[in-house]
């Protein structure tokens, strides 16, 4: 066992003060670019006080379908981004990955690739999870290209799940399986060939 | 009135509210079944008593009330107002125009006698046609392949396959979403005079 269950290369998860998660991610959320990656409602704007609330209804009463994780660079100890598993079935093993880099500065710098390699150990190795899913809108082709690098593959596509800007976008499923993961991580174990 | 479609009836069958003293018990009985529970496939299996079955459907009309977001209805047969299954549109997301159908006949013998595809005729008009959608989307486990000739027979296409993402009683089985657009829909439905 390595001993650093969190801990990455690049980055390592954490579990914020409430306060600390609501300073950051109600300031990421007002870039549209990044809100937009979030979710497929029309973003708000939420407020400090709001966000608050639901950070710590977490921790007043946790969900055992979910973990959520800030992500910090190892360099600066910044907060810059966060991880979370939701709709955890516990029955079948699978589970829903949301990730976002908030501070753009940290954007393609292998910051979230970084956070997806922890995450997937913890969620194959320690939560004993089958396979991860997640879902990615077809106008993020960067998002999806980092998550092909973490081992993920296209399952399929919501066609015109959503519309945007006027016109319709799909969403892709990618997914990893637990062999997947295995197999990947074994062989980045070993020398890569030239 | 210039309107005159009747949403709820089909050839077969009517939609229909819950019956809260009768419904219970003819659920209840669907309980036992394999297929019942791959139908219901995030909740982990066990036998529901009547009063169990009535709490889940008070909690699914008030889910219904306090969000918005979901539509159900009880597949009664014309010749004897008999509950042979259910259809539901949820997790309805207004603005992106999409919700997940989902359709049961709860006992074997009451498969095959069109009861399905009539509750399905009624349900896809009511999601176009009335609540406007754009899309709808359908998961089904690979296992019941009744389910994805139904829903193809109906227009759907296969869109996502999720790979061994269900496990039932044993086997690991892909969970496939079939989607069907509102284009694709009004080609082939006979109401000519929407248009997409």
């Amino acid at each position: 066992m390595s001993g650093k269950l969190f801990y990455g290369e690049l980055v390592h998860l954490t579990e914020e003060e409430p306060e600390t998660m609501v300073k950051n991610f109600t300031k990421w959320i007002q870039d549209t670019e990044m809100a937009r990656m979030l979710s497929n409602d029309p973003p708000r704007l939420w407020s400090e006080k709001k966000v608050k609330e639901w950070f710590e209804k977490d921790i007043e009463k946790p969900r055992e379908d979910e973990v959520f994780f800030g992500i910090r660079s190892l360099e600066s100890d910044k907060l810059i981004g966060f991880i979370a598993l939701d709709g955890i079935s516990w029955q079948h093993g699978d589970a829903s990955v949301a990730i976002a880099i908030g501070d753009r500065r940290y954007w393609s710098k292998g910051y979230g690739t970084d956070a997806m390699r922890i995450l997937q150990r913890y969620a194959f190795q320690s939560l004993g999870l089958q396979r991860l899913t997640l879902v990615v809108y077809d106008y993020n082709p960067r998002a999806q290209r980092s998550y092909e690098k973490s081992g993920f593959v296209v399952e399929g596509r919501t066609r015109e799940a959503m519309e945007r800007e006027g016109r319709r976008w799909d969403w892709i499923y990618m997914g990893i399986l637990r062999e997947e993961w295995e197999a990947l991580n074994t062989a980045s174990s070993s020398p890569s060939p030239p | 009135m210039i309107i005159e479609r009747q949403l709820y009836q089909g050839e077969l069958i009517h939609l229909a509210a819950i019956d809260y003293e009768k419904d219970p018990a003819v659920e209840a009985v669907w309980t036992d079944s394999s297929a019942y529970w791959a139908a219901h496939e995030y909740k982990p299996p066990r036998p529901l008593s009547p009063s169990r079955i009535r709490k889940r459907y008070e909690a699914l009309e008030k889910e219904a009330e306090n969000r918005n977001n979901s539509f159900y209805f009880t597949i009664r047969t014309h010749q004897d107002d008999r509950l042979v299954g259910f259809v539901r549109l949820n997790r309805v997301d207004w603005g992106g125009g999409s919700a997940n159908l989902w359709i049961l006949i709860g006992k074997s013998d009451d498969r095959d006698h069109g009861y399905g595809g009539d509750a399905l005729r009624l349900i896809l008009h009511y999601a176009f046609a009335e609540m406007t959608m754009h899309r709808l989307n359908a998961w089904v486990s690979e296992s019941n392949q009744a389910a994805i000739r139904f829903l193809k027979k109906a227009g759907f296409v296969e869109e996502v396959r999720r790979r061994k993402a269900l496990l039932l009683e044993g086997n690991r089985w892909d969970y496939v979403q079939m989607g069907l657009l509102r284009s694709e829909w009004l080609e082939q439905s006979q109401v000519k005079e929407i248009r997409a």
